[in-house]
Protein backbone atom coordinates (compact mmCIF):
# COMPACT_ATOMS: atom_id res chain seq x y z
CA UNK A 1 0.00 0.00 0.00
CA UNK A 2 1.16 3.73 -0.88
CA UNK A 3 1.40 6.06 1.73
CA UNK A 4 2.77 8.91 2.63
CA UNK A 5 6.33 9.23 3.73
CA UNK A 6 5.32 11.12 7.15
CA UNK A 7 2.67 8.03 8.19
CA UNK A 8 4.73 5.53 6.76
CA UNK A 9 6.95 6.39 9.18
CA UNK A 10 4.93 6.71 12.18
CA UNK A 11 3.57 3.19 11.03
CA UNK A 12 7.24 2.46 11.51
CA UNK A 13 8.00 3.69 14.48
CA UNK A 14 10.47 6.27 13.10
CA UNK A 15 10.71 9.98 13.89
CA UNK A 16 10.36 10.87 10.11
CA UNK A 17 12.81 13.52 8.58
CA UNK A 18 13.25 16.87 10.36
CA UNK A 19 11.70 19.56 9.62
CA UNK A 20 14.19 22.31 8.83
CA UNK A 21 12.99 25.00 10.70
CA UNK A 22 14.40 28.51 11.69
CA UNK A 23 17.60 29.72 11.27
CA UNK A 24 20.98 27.98 9.31
CA UNK A 25 23.22 26.50 11.68
CA UNK A 26 26.04 28.97 13.35
CA UNK A 27 28.58 27.83 10.98
CA UNK A 28 26.40 27.50 7.65
CA UNK A 29 28.01 26.54 4.42
CA UNK A 30 28.12 29.85 3.17
CA UNK A 31 27.43 30.32 -0.40
CA UNK A 32 27.69 26.97 -2.34
CA UNK A 33 26.31 26.24 -5.38
CA UNK A 34 23.09 28.03 -4.79
CA UNK A 35 23.47 28.43 -1.11
CA UNK A 36 22.08 31.68 -0.12
CA UNK A 37 19.71 31.77 -2.19
CA UNK A 38 17.61 29.55 0.24
CA UNK A 39 18.19 32.44 3.17
CA UNK A 40 17.32 35.14 1.18
CA UNK A 41 14.25 35.27 3.05
CA UNK A 42 15.77 35.05 6.03
CA UNK A 43 18.12 37.23 5.75
CA UNK A 44 18.60 39.84 8.36
CA UNK A 45 18.57 43.13 6.65
CA UNK A 46 20.16 46.40 8.60
CA UNK A 47 21.11 49.82 7.42
CA UNK A 48 24.76 50.89 8.74
CA UNK A 49 27.06 54.53 7.64
CA UNK A 50 29.70 53.37 6.19
CA UNK A 51 32.85 56.09 6.02
CA UNK A 52 35.14 53.92 3.35
CA UNK A 53 32.12 54.17 0.86
CA UNK A 54 31.86 57.73 1.04
CA UNK A 55 35.74 57.62 0.36
CA UNK A 56 35.67 55.20 -2.40
CA UNK A 57 33.19 56.92 -4.56
CA UNK A 58 34.37 60.54 -2.97
CA UNK A 59 37.68 59.62 -4.89
CA UNK A 60 35.77 58.55 -7.88
CA UNK A 61 33.81 61.88 -7.57
CA UNK A 62 32.98 64.40 -10.64
CA UNK A 63 33.91 61.18 -13.42
CA UNK A 64 32.09 58.87 -15.58
CA UNK A 65 32.66 56.20 -17.39
CA UNK A 66 35.30 54.23 -15.28
CA UNK A 67 34.70 50.53 -14.95
CA UNK A 68 34.02 49.24 -11.39
CA UNK A 69 34.30 45.51 -10.59
CA UNK A 70 31.96 44.38 -7.97
CA UNK A 71 33.03 41.12 -5.80
CA UNK A 72 29.89 41.00 -3.85
CA UNK A 73 27.32 39.08 -6.52
CA UNK A 74 24.74 41.75 -8.61
CA UNK A 75 22.56 43.49 -6.40
CA UNK A 76 19.70 45.95 -7.58
CA UNK A 77 20.77 48.37 -5.62
CA UNK A 78 24.51 48.12 -6.35
CA UNK A 79 23.85 48.04 -10.16
CA UNK A 80 21.63 51.19 -9.95
CA UNK A 81 23.84 53.09 -8.11
CA UNK A 82 27.13 52.75 -10.03
CA UNK A 83 25.57 52.91 -13.65
CA UNK A 84 23.78 55.99 -12.13
CA UNK A 85 26.67 57.74 -11.47
CA UNK A 86 27.73 56.70 -15.50
CA UNK A 87 29.94 53.87 -14.43
CA UNK A 88 29.96 50.92 -15.86
CA UNK A 89 29.98 47.62 -13.38
CA UNK A 90 31.23 44.15 -13.24
CA UNK A 91 29.92 41.76 -11.41
CA UNK A 92 31.48 38.72 -9.93
CA UNK A 93 29.90 36.66 -7.34
CA UNK A 94 33.14 36.12 -5.64
CA UNK A 95 32.20 33.66 -2.84
CA UNK A 96 30.24 31.64 -4.96
CA UNK A 97 33.06 31.02 -7.16
CA UNK A 98 35.40 30.37 -4.31
CA UNK A 99 32.27 27.68 -3.08
CA UNK A 100 32.06 26.31 -6.28
CA UNK A 101 36.35 25.91 -6.85
CA UNK A 102 36.82 24.63 -3.14
CA UNK A 103 33.56 23.62 -1.57
CA UNK A 104 32.11 25.74 1.04
CA UNK A 105 33.97 25.04 4.25
CA UNK A 106 36.80 23.21 3.04
CA UNK A 107 39.81 25.82 3.31
CA UNK A 108 42.02 23.31 3.17
CA UNK A 109 42.35 22.79 0.05
CA UNK A 110 42.40 26.16 -0.74
CA UNK A 111 46.57 25.40 -1.27
CA UNK A 112 45.85 23.64 -4.21
CA UNK A 113 47.93 24.90 -7.31
CA UNK A 114 45.70 23.66 -9.95
CA UNK A 115 42.42 24.84 -7.91
CA UNK A 116 44.21 28.24 -7.26
CA UNK A 117 44.91 28.77 -11.50
CA UNK A 118 40.97 27.63 -12.18
CA UNK A 119 39.57 29.77 -9.57
CA UNK A 120 41.95 32.85 -10.60
CA UNK A 121 40.23 31.97 -14.59
CA UNK A 122 36.86 31.68 -13.20
CA UNK A 123 36.55 35.04 -10.87
CA UNK A 124 39.53 37.47 -12.07
CA UNK A 125 40.42 36.57 -15.33
CA UNK A 126 40.56 40.36 -17.16
CA UNK A 127 43.31 41.97 -18.85
CA UNK A 128 45.78 44.45 -16.59
CA UNK A 129 44.69 47.80 -15.84
CA UNK A 130 40.85 47.10 -16.83
CA UNK A 131 39.62 48.67 -13.10
CA UNK A 132 39.34 52.19 -12.25
CA UNK A 133 37.88 50.71 -8.84
CA UNK A 134 36.93 47.65 -6.86
CA UNK A 135 34.43 46.83 -4.14
CA UNK A 136 35.74 43.79 -2.33
CA UNK A 137 33.43 43.73 0.69
CA UNK A 138 34.66 40.90 3.24
CA UNK A 139 35.43 38.19 0.68
CA UNK A 140 39.32 38.35 1.47
CA UNK A 141 38.31 36.90 4.98
CA UNK A 142 37.61 33.50 3.80
CA UNK A 143 40.81 33.04 1.61
CA UNK A 144 43.48 31.26 3.24
CA UNK A 145 47.30 32.85 3.09
CA UNK A 146 47.77 30.79 -0.21
CA UNK A 147 45.11 31.72 -2.25
CA UNK A 148 44.91 35.20 -0.66
CA UNK A 149 48.48 35.75 -1.59
CA UNK A 150 47.47 35.09 -5.58
CA UNK A 151 44.45 36.88 -5.48
CA UNK A 152 46.19 39.88 -4.26
CA UNK A 153 48.64 39.91 -6.87
CA UNK A 154 46.04 39.72 -9.59
CA UNK A 155 44.10 42.48 -7.84
CA UNK A 156 47.39 44.70 -8.03
CA UNK A 157 47.47 43.94 -11.66
CA UNK A 158 44.09 44.13 -12.78
CA UNK A 159 43.42 47.18 -10.83
CA UNK A 160 44.57 50.56 -12.67
CA UNK A 161 47.27 52.57 -10.75
CA UNK A 162 45.70 55.48 -8.96
CA UNK A 163 42.56 53.70 -8.62
CA UNK A 164 40.98 52.79 -4.92
CA UNK A 165 39.77 49.00 -3.42
CA UNK A 166 37.30 49.10 -0.77
CA UNK A 167 37.28 46.09 1.52
CA UNK A 168 35.82 45.19 4.82
CA UNK A 169 37.20 42.95 7.76
CA UNK A 170 35.96 42.09 10.79
CA UNK A 171 37.94 43.70 13.72
CA UNK A 172 38.02 41.24 16.31
CA UNK A 173 40.33 38.55 15.22
CA UNK A 174 39.36 36.04 18.09
CA UNK A 175 35.98 35.14 16.31
CA UNK A 176 35.60 31.27 14.79
CA UNK A 177 32.36 32.42 12.68
CA UNK A 178 31.45 36.00 11.02
CA UNK A 179 28.38 36.94 9.93
CA UNK A 180 28.03 36.55 6.32
CA UNK A 181 26.91 39.71 4.63
CA UNK A 182 25.81 41.14 1.50
CA UNK A 183 26.49 44.99 1.13
CA UNK A 184 23.90 46.85 -0.88
CA UNK A 185 24.66 50.75 -1.65
CA UNK A 186 21.57 52.67 -0.57
CA UNK A 187 23.56 56.28 -0.76
CA UNK A 188 27.35 57.44 -0.99
CA UNK A 189 27.81 57.02 2.84
CA UNK A 190 25.32 53.88 3.55
CA UNK A 191 24.80 50.17 3.30
CA UNK A 192 22.16 47.76 3.37
CA UNK A 193 23.59 45.42 5.02
CA UNK A 194 21.69 41.79 4.93
CA UNK A 195 23.00 38.70 7.21
CA UNK A 196 23.04 35.98 5.39
CA UNK A 197 23.66 33.81 8.37
CA UNK A 198 27.53 32.66 9.48
CA UNK A 199 30.88 31.60 8.01
CA UNK A 200 34.45 30.64 9.03
CA UNK A 201 36.76 32.82 8.13
CA UNK A 202 40.24 31.42 6.94
CA UNK A 203 42.07 34.36 8.69
CA UNK A 204 40.99 37.01 10.37
CA UNK A 205 43.29 40.47 10.55
CA UNK A 206 44.80 42.90 12.53
CA UNK A 207 45.68 46.81 11.09
CA UNK A 208 49.29 45.39 11.39
CA UNK A 209 48.19 42.14 9.45
CA UNK A 210 46.33 44.51 7.01
CA UNK A 211 49.00 46.62 6.58
CA UNK A 212 50.97 44.28 5.41
CA UNK A 213 48.78 42.00 2.90
CA UNK A 214 48.59 45.31 0.92
CA UNK A 215 51.87 46.38 1.97
CA UNK A 216 52.78 46.56 -2.58
CA UNK A 217 49.67 48.89 -2.88
CA UNK A 218 50.47 52.91 -2.78
CA UNK A 219 48.61 53.18 0.74
CA UNK A 220 45.88 51.92 3.11
CA UNK A 221 43.55 53.81 5.32
CA UNK A 222 41.36 52.27 8.19
CA UNK A 223 38.33 53.58 9.40
CA UNK A 224 36.83 51.31 12.45
CA UNK A 225 33.05 50.85 12.79
CA UNK A 226 31.11 50.83 15.48
CA UNK A 227 29.64 47.36 14.69
CA UNK A 228 32.89 45.82 14.98
CA UNK A 229 33.69 46.34 10.76
CA UNK A 230 36.83 47.71 9.80
CA UNK A 231 36.57 49.26 6.36
CA UNK A 232 39.92 49.19 4.64
CA UNK A 233 40.36 52.13 1.33
CA UNK A 234 43.38 50.65 -0.52
CA UNK A 235 45.10 52.59 -3.31
CA UNK A 236 46.41 50.77 -6.23
CA UNK B 1 -21.88 -5.61 -43.82
CA UNK B 2 -19.65 -2.59 -43.08
CA UNK B 3 -17.03 -4.90 -42.58
CA UNK B 4 -17.25 -7.01 -45.72
CA UNK B 5 -16.79 -3.40 -48.16
CA UNK B 6 -14.33 -2.61 -46.08
CA UNK B 7 -12.32 -5.49 -47.02
CA UNK B 8 -12.81 -5.44 -50.54
CA UNK B 9 -11.30 -2.15 -51.06
CA UNK B 10 -8.02 -2.49 -52.35
CA UNK B 11 -4.84 -2.55 -50.38
CA UNK B 12 -3.13 0.94 -50.54
CA UNK B 13 0.48 1.56 -50.22
CA UNK B 14 0.82 4.30 -47.17
CA UNK B 15 1.23 7.86 -47.74
CA UNK B 16 2.12 10.23 -45.05
CA UNK B 17 -0.42 12.97 -43.99
CA UNK B 18 0.13 15.74 -45.97
CA UNK B 19 -1.85 18.38 -48.06
CA UNK B 20 -5.12 17.13 -49.63
CA UNK B 21 -4.27 18.30 -53.19
CA UNK B 22 -5.25 16.65 -56.22
CA UNK B 23 -1.64 15.02 -57.55
CA UNK B 24 -2.49 16.36 -61.03
CA UNK B 25 -3.66 19.79 -60.72
CA UNK B 26 -2.29 21.76 -57.56
CA UNK B 27 -3.79 24.42 -56.87
CA UNK B 28 -2.13 27.70 -56.36
CA UNK B 29 -2.25 28.92 -52.87
CA UNK B 30 -5.10 31.96 -52.67
CA UNK B 31 -3.96 34.91 -51.41
CA UNK B 32 -7.25 35.56 -49.96
CA UNK B 33 -6.84 33.14 -47.80
CA UNK B 34 -3.32 32.70 -46.72
CA UNK B 35 -2.05 29.83 -44.91
CA UNK B 36 -1.97 30.71 -41.27
CA UNK B 37 1.58 28.84 -39.89
CA UNK B 38 2.04 27.58 -36.74
CA UNK B 39 4.87 29.02 -34.82
CA UNK B 40 4.69 26.82 -31.90
CA UNK B 41 7.62 24.79 -31.96
CA UNK B 42 6.28 22.27 -29.30
CA UNK B 43 3.23 21.49 -28.06
CA UNK B 44 4.68 21.39 -24.62
CA UNK B 45 2.76 22.67 -21.58
CA UNK B 46 4.26 25.37 -20.19
CA UNK B 47 3.34 25.07 -16.18
CA UNK B 48 5.97 27.32 -14.72
CA UNK B 49 5.73 30.75 -16.06
CA UNK B 50 3.04 31.74 -18.90
CA UNK B 51 4.70 33.66 -21.29
CA UNK B 52 2.85 37.28 -21.55
CA UNK B 53 0.79 37.62 -24.22
CA UNK B 54 0.29 41.39 -23.95
CA UNK B 55 0.13 43.14 -27.25
CA UNK B 56 -2.07 40.83 -29.27
CA UNK B 57 -0.97 37.59 -27.47
CA UNK B 58 1.73 37.17 -30.47
CA UNK B 59 4.31 34.44 -29.69
CA UNK B 60 5.92 31.84 -30.60
CA UNK B 61 7.51 29.19 -28.15
CA UNK B 62 10.26 26.93 -28.71
CA UNK B 63 9.41 23.87 -25.82
CA UNK B 64 11.55 22.38 -23.15
CA UNK B 65 12.00 19.27 -25.23
CA UNK B 66 13.62 20.93 -28.03
CA UNK B 67 17.19 22.19 -29.26
CA UNK B 68 18.11 24.19 -31.67
CA UNK B 69 21.21 25.17 -33.11
CA UNK B 70 21.58 28.44 -35.86
CA UNK B 71 20.31 32.12 -35.94
CA UNK B 72 16.79 32.89 -34.69
CA UNK B 73 15.54 36.43 -36.33
CA UNK B 74 11.56 36.51 -34.31
CA UNK B 75 8.97 39.50 -35.58
CA UNK B 76 6.71 38.50 -32.53
CA UNK B 77 7.49 37.96 -28.72
CA UNK B 78 9.68 34.51 -28.24
CA UNK B 79 9.92 32.31 -25.49
CA UNK B 80 12.19 29.95 -25.40
CA UNK B 81 12.26 27.22 -22.60
CA UNK B 82 14.37 24.69 -24.73
CA UNK B 83 18.03 24.76 -25.95
CA UNK B 84 19.52 27.47 -28.14
CA UNK B 85 22.70 27.55 -29.32
CA UNK B 86 23.47 30.34 -31.67
CA UNK B 87 21.87 33.98 -32.25
CA UNK B 88 18.78 35.11 -31.16
CA UNK B 89 17.29 38.41 -32.68
CA UNK B 90 14.22 40.25 -31.70
CA UNK B 91 14.84 43.40 -31.90
CA UNK B 92 11.36 44.64 -32.09
CA UNK B 93 9.70 42.11 -29.77
CA UNK B 94 9.97 40.70 -25.79
CA UNK B 95 12.51 37.43 -25.75
CA UNK B 96 11.69 35.34 -22.48
CA UNK B 97 13.80 32.35 -21.45
CA UNK B 98 11.68 30.16 -19.25
CA UNK B 99 13.26 28.40 -16.35
CA UNK B 100 13.84 25.17 -18.60
CA UNK B 101 15.90 27.23 -20.94
CA UNK B 102 19.17 27.74 -21.75
CA UNK B 103 20.83 29.83 -24.27
CA UNK B 104 24.35 29.34 -25.27
CA UNK B 105 23.70 32.64 -28.02
CA UNK B 106 24.04 36.26 -28.35
CA UNK B 107 20.86 38.21 -28.14
CA UNK B 108 19.46 41.31 -29.42
CA UNK B 109 16.17 42.10 -28.36
CA UNK B 110 13.62 44.66 -27.49
CA UNK B 111 13.00 43.15 -23.97
CA UNK B 112 14.64 40.12 -22.42
CA UNK B 113 13.22 38.13 -19.24
CA UNK B 114 15.77 35.63 -18.07
CA UNK B 115 14.44 32.75 -15.58
CA UNK B 116 16.83 30.19 -17.11
CA UNK B 117 20.18 30.31 -17.84
CA UNK B 118 22.02 32.39 -20.29
CA UNK B 119 25.22 32.21 -22.16
CA UNK B 120 26.30 34.56 -24.06
CA UNK B 121 25.60 38.89 -24.59
CA UNK B 122 22.83 40.43 -24.33
CA UNK B 123 21.38 43.54 -25.92
CA UNK B 124 17.92 45.07 -24.88
CA UNK B 125 17.42 48.03 -25.84
CA UNK B 126 14.66 48.55 -23.65
CA UNK B 127 14.89 46.37 -20.21
CA UNK B 128 16.40 43.53 -18.84
CA UNK B 129 15.15 41.32 -16.23
CA UNK B 130 17.08 38.59 -14.37
CA UNK B 131 14.60 35.97 -12.26
CA UNK B 132 15.56 34.72 -9.18
CA UNK B 133 17.48 31.41 -9.90
CA UNK B 134 18.04 33.29 -13.04
CA UNK B 135 21.88 32.24 -14.34
CA UNK B 136 23.77 34.72 -16.86
CA UNK B 137 26.99 34.65 -18.16
CA UNK B 138 27.96 37.55 -20.35
CA UNK B 139 27.84 41.22 -20.94
CA UNK B 140 25.18 42.68 -20.79
CA UNK B 141 23.84 46.60 -22.88
CA UNK B 142 21.01 48.16 -21.77
CA UNK B 143 18.75 51.03 -21.18
CA UNK B 144 17.52 49.49 -17.61
CA UNK B 145 18.30 46.20 -15.92
CA UNK B 146 15.95 44.78 -13.10
CA UNK B 147 18.29 41.88 -11.26
CA UNK B 148 16.43 39.77 -8.36
CA UNK B 149 17.58 38.96 -5.19
CA UNK B 150 19.31 35.01 -5.82
CA UNK B 151 19.91 35.51 -9.50
CA UNK B 152 23.72 34.77 -10.97
CA UNK B 153 25.11 37.18 -13.25
CA UNK B 154 28.98 37.37 -14.03
CA UNK B 155 29.66 39.48 -16.66
CA UNK B 156 29.35 43.75 -17.04
CA UNK B 157 26.78 46.21 -17.20
CA UNK B 158 26.31 48.95 -19.77
CA UNK B 159 23.48 51.10 -19.36
CA UNK B 160 22.96 52.73 -22.16
CA UNK B 161 20.38 55.31 -22.87
CA UNK B 162 18.04 55.47 -25.53
CA UNK B 163 18.21 58.20 -28.20
CA UNK B 164 15.93 60.48 -28.01
CA UNK B 165 12.84 60.01 -30.67
CA UNK B 166 14.36 62.38 -33.93
CA UNK B 167 11.33 65.04 -34.42
CA UNK B 168 11.60 66.17 -38.11
CA UNK B 169 10.86 69.53 -38.05
CA UNK B 170 9.09 70.99 -41.13
CA UNK B 171 11.49 73.37 -42.76
CA UNK B 172 11.21 76.74 -41.35
CA UNK B 173 10.58 79.75 -44.21
CA UNK B 174 13.00 82.31 -44.14
CA UNK B 175 13.16 84.28 -40.90
CA UNK B 176 10.86 87.68 -40.91
CA UNK B 177 11.94 90.44 -39.18
CA UNK B 178 11.80 89.44 -35.27
CA UNK B 179 8.84 92.21 -34.82
CA UNK B 180 6.35 91.01 -37.75
CA UNK B 181 7.29 87.03 -36.52
CA UNK B 182 7.11 87.63 -32.79
CA UNK B 183 3.14 88.83 -33.48
CA UNK B 184 1.79 87.07 -36.71
CA UNK B 185 -0.64 84.40 -36.09
CA UNK B 186 0.98 81.09 -36.83
CA UNK B 187 -1.59 79.83 -39.81
CA UNK B 188 -1.03 83.56 -40.79
CA UNK B 189 -0.34 83.10 -44.88
CA UNK B 190 2.79 84.87 -46.23
CA UNK B 191 0.00 87.32 -48.58
CA UNK B 192 -1.47 87.87 -45.13
CA UNK B 193 2.08 88.90 -43.76
CA UNK B 194 2.54 91.30 -46.60
CA UNK B 195 -0.84 92.69 -45.91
Amino acid sequence: MLLPGSLKNLLRGGRGEPVPNGPPPAVASGRPTSPLRSAVAQAAVSMRPSRGLEQFFGNIRGQSGLTILDLGGATQQNVNFITNLGHRLYSEDFLQILNETFGAEDTVDQANPGRIDYFLRQALDYPEGQFDGVLLWDVLEYLTPALLAVVIERLHLIVRPSSYMLAFFHSDDKLEAVPLYTFRIQEMNTLQVAQQGMRRPAQLFNNRSLEKLFSRFESVKFFLAKDRLREVIVKV
Amino acid sequence: MWNKRRDEEPVRPYTPPGPSVAPTAPVAPSSLEPKKETTTVSSMPVNRFEPDTRGGGNSATIGKAVKIVGQIYSKEDLYVDGDLEGTVEALEHRLTIGPNGSLHASIKAREVVALGTIQGNVEATEKIEIRKDAKLVGDIKTARIIIEDGAYFKGSIDIVKPEPAKVTQPKQPPQAPAATAAHAPASTSPQDARR
